[in-house]
């Protein structure tokens, strides 16, 4: 008995059972009752600690960051009273903390805090997955007026977006190792919620925190149900025993005639892409990189894949992204994609296959197994660059299998740049960084890419920078070390309670910090 | 007795020490890695530095051999470690869900136990009747039928089909605490499934037992002396005929831990059982070890109760032949 047919059992058990999980009493609240909401998603935290990584991006509804992103995903101040001061030609970043605000316990925030804060994620021995998002920090500490001042070891621009991570209560936390301690399952913070109860594997429950610093949320009591499967967080939505969920494009439209709900499509950064690293003969060839560009039918992938829910990428960048380098969209072109390759010497031969001194024009795509998107990504990928005599051979493995093959083996990667440019784009591109863990996947390397990303992140002049990233965009569509399919985009069906529910773009991830209830706290009931 | 129970005790030291030494040798070969669970999807952005500063402070680059004496170690001396999937103590993993599992299993096991009985003595009392035939080939059809389905049967006629009682969880998807109704409701139907897995083995143990005992000697005697059949088949033959069940209640508990395994990933119960396989999959050593160590010493236990009960309610048999 293996642990896969556990699973599947368990899966089809949870689909079967999940219409009639409505018990008397239970289940999701009547059409008035607007101070509470079921949400269900399809992934569950590992660990409620900010100091091992939870809510590094913010809307993590128990804490608060110094900042914020608000629906424009522009930074405001949340426990700082005000944007940092940038000192020292960029090395400085200093924040003086809004007054009064007191964590749910009743005890005061204190500049004490945001230092013990960064500094546990600094060390070494936390088992922080995202230290490295931090690692432009050269030290924090608290000055005498109680202000809190970050040292960088060099000029680093976005800085200030790292910043809306979580603050931990010293007082608390501080006694506990932060790896295992039970702040990781009872944390307690400043946030507009108060966890009360969270059972593993199964939903996670908080009620609105009264002295929450921005005013009591009018939503009281808020679910979080964990549902694994789609189809089993459909069944339950339309049951009732959810009010919303997250579900894809398929499942969601399913729900276009029900009058009680509305479908939230929330744009996002999250895009998949074909890594085509350097090193193999093939995929390192730029006329091979610049033919597969050319054959890859975008908009197709984005009506027939994501059903419209999605768009066309043409770079790391979604279209509507401020950053986005204006005019780099193209269409396919089979004729041009055609014309590269024979004027590079890859001739027509067996199969139509072309080759070039003998060297088959031929490669592999690896997708992580069980992701059906990934793999429609990755079929008709392979589709398109057979129509340009390029073999794609599909193949799926677990992460384990694929991570050593990622420098020889093209993989259909699904990543993000949100926040700030540099925040996806240098792991993605920068040389330095090639095959770094899951950095830089497809070891690409270009020198005038390589000096743009330095420039984009150490500037803290916006046009220089605008420039810099327009500079990596089109260097990117002449030397397309990764082929850009599609943007994503993210479903939410909710219950129609409340009034002037928005979403952000969202990154890759999306848990319960993304969706409408990205701002749960500024719900306002239906009248 | 006391040299029964000695001897045993002393029998279960090397295989608990065999047992756990075999799951960091399996953990070890398995092909998941334990910092890529670990970190979840968060491992898919990170950098080789923070992997292998994972790998450091998990422990996972050294041999499992060293891993497995020093975990030894610590739990001698009471200190399970640390269970990295769940990032807690693994005393507190386990503290958090026996209960639950304890529950289940108990309900569960008593339900087998007093169900089969009675089953197995109307079976018996008149052989080959339609009752026997029904009861005999049900049981017989039960004991081939996997759990899981018998779990994802329940549920879809329970909880699908007639909306009687829910499909899973410990409580309602809305409510904040753990009320005894409530868990008393979602605990019907994964308790009823674990207890008719078992039931088949006590029903056919019991009819056997009780039909052998039927017609031996001493039941004949007191049906010639006039009693009444009621004071002969429970005083008389169900007595003689519990003795193999006794036997039985010891070695099913192997058992009802893969019974349990399953029931408890079917039901979404926050048990043991589906901790030791988010353990598995997320080779979380410590835990696993741990969690395996109790299954282990459960079935050493049940083993050396069916003896106990048997030496201390079968005359024939001494516990110094044992």
């Amino acid at each position: 008995m293996t642990v896969r047919r556990i699973r599947a059992a368990a899966a089809v058990a949870t689909l079967v059972g999940a219409a009639a999980c409505s018990a008397p009493g239970g289940g999701a609240g009547s059409e008035s009752d607007s101070d509470s909401v079921v949400v269900g998603v399809a992934s569950e935290p590992d660990t409620l600690s900010p100091l091992l990584g939870y809510g590094k991006d913010g809307n993590s509804k128990i804490f608060d960051g110094l900042l914020a992103r608000d629906a424009d995903m522009k930074l405001r101040p949340a426990l700082a009273s005000s944007l940092p001061q940038v000192g020292d030609a960029g090395l400085t970043y200093t924040y003086a903390l809004r007054d009064g605000v007191k964590f749910s316990d009743g005890k005061p925030l204190t500049a004490a805090d945001v230092v013990f804060t960064y500094r546990t994620i600094l060390d070494a021995k936390t088992n922080n997955t995202a230290r490295s998002e931090l690692d432009a920090i050269k030290e924090v500490r608290a000055d005498r007026d109680g202000k809190v001042v970050f040292t960088l070891k060099y000029p680093y621009a976005p800085f200030a977006g790292r910043t809306v991570l979580p603050i931990v209560p010293q007082h608390i936390a501080g006694g506990q190792n932060p790896n295992t301690g039970s702040f990781n399952t009872r944390p307690v913070g400043t946030g507009p919620y108060v966890l009360t109860g969270w059972s593993k594997g199964e939903k996670l429950t908080f009620k609105a925190n009264p002295g929450y610093w921005g005013g009591e949320p009018k939503v009281k009591k808020v679910t979080i149900a964990i549902v694994k499967d789609d189809d089993v967080r459909a069944t339950r939505l339309r049951s009732g025993d959810l009010d919303g969920a997250v579900l894809p494009p398929n499942l969601a439209a399913t729900f276009k005639g029900d009058t009680a709900k509305t479908t939230y499509d929330a744009k996002s950064y999250d895009f998949r892409a074909v890594t085509l690293p350097q090193q193999n003969r093939v995929t390192g060839d730029r006329a091979i990189r610049q033919a597969l560009d050319a054959a890859v039918h975008r908009e197709a992938m984005v009506d027939k894949i994501l059903d419209g829910a999605g768009r066309p990428a043409y770079g790391p960048l979604p279209s509507d992204d401020p950053w986005f380098a204006e005019g780099i969209e193209r269409p396919q072109d089979l004729a041009k994609a055609k014309r590269t390759l024979d004027q590079a010497g890859w001739k027509a031969g067996s199969g139509g296959i072309r080759a070039k001194y003998g060297l088959r024009a031929s490669f592999t795509l690896l997708y992580p197994s069980g992701d059906k998107v990934r793999q429609d990504h990755a079929l008709a990928y392979a589709s398109d660059a057979k129509k340009a005599g390029i073999e794609v051979k599909v193949e799926s493995a677990t992460w384990e299998v694929i991570e050593p093959r990622m420098k020889n083996d093209a993989v259909l990667a699904g990543l993000d740049s949100s926040g700030d440019p540099d925040f996806g784009l240098f792991t993605l591109l920068h040389s330095s960084l090639a095959g770094d863990g899951f950095n830089n996947m497809g070891h690409f390397a270009n020198p005038a890419v390589d000096k743009a990303l330095d420039t984009g992140r150490r500037s803290q002049d916006t046009d220089t920078r605008r420039a810099a990233y327009d500079t990596v965009q089109r260097e990117l569509v002449k030397d397309p070390g990764y082929t850009f399919l599609t943007h994503i985009d993210h479903l939410y069906v909710l219950a129609d309670r409340w009034v002037g529910l928005t979403t952000q773009v969202e990154p890759h991830e999306h848990g319960f910090a993304s969706g409408p209830w990205w701002n749960l706290q500024d719900w306002q009931p239906k009248k | 007795m006391a040299r029964l129970v000695g001897r045993r005790l002393l029998f279960a030291a090397p295989v608990l020490l065999v047992v756990t030494f075999g799951v960091f040798a399996i953990a070890a070969v398995s092909p998941f890695d334990p910092v890529k669970a670990y970190a979840g999807t968060a491992a898919l952005r990170a950098d080789g530095q923070t992997l292998d500063r994972l790998r450091a402070n998990l422990g996972v680059d050294q041999p499992f051999t060293s891993r497995w004496s020093h975990w030894l170690t610590s739990a001698l001396s009471g200190d399970l470690g640390e269970s990295s999937v769940m990032r807690q103590p693994v005393t507190q993993v386990i503290g958090e869900r026996l209960v639950w599992s304890a529950l289940l299993c108990a309900v569960a096991f008593a339900t087998a136990v007093l169900a089969g009985t009675v089953l197995g003595v109307l079976a018996a009392r008149r052989p080959g009747s339609l009752l026997d035939r029904v009861v005999t080939s049900l049981a017989y059809s039960l004991e081939a039928a996997p759990v899981f389905w018998l779990a994802l049967l329940a549920i879809w006629l329970f909880a699908l089909q007639l909306g009687v009682l829910p499909a899973g969880g410990l409580t309602d998807t809305a409510s904040e605490q753990v009320t005894p109704g409530q868990v008393a409701d979602h605990l019907v139907l994964p308790a009823g499934v674990l207890a008719v897995s078992q039931l088949p083995w006590f029903t056919l143990y019991v009819r056997q037992g009780v039909g052998d005992a039927l017609a031996e000697d001493p039941v004949r005697g007191a049906r010639a002396r006039g009693l009444n059949e009621r004071t002969v088949l429970l005083g008389h033959a169900l007595r003689s005929g519990l003795l193999p069940v006794l036997t039985l209640i010891g070695s099913r508990v192997p058992e009802l831990i893969t019974g349990a395994l399953l029931v408890e990933s079917v039901f979404s119960w926050p048990g043991i059982a589906a901790a030791t396989v988010e353990a598995a999959t997320s080779v979380d050593f410590p835990l696993l070890a741990a969690l395996t160590t109790l299954a282990t010493a459960a079935v050493l236990v049940g083993n050396l109760l069916a003896d106990l009960l048997y030496g201390l309610f079968d005359p024939r048999v001494k516990f110094s032949d044992m």
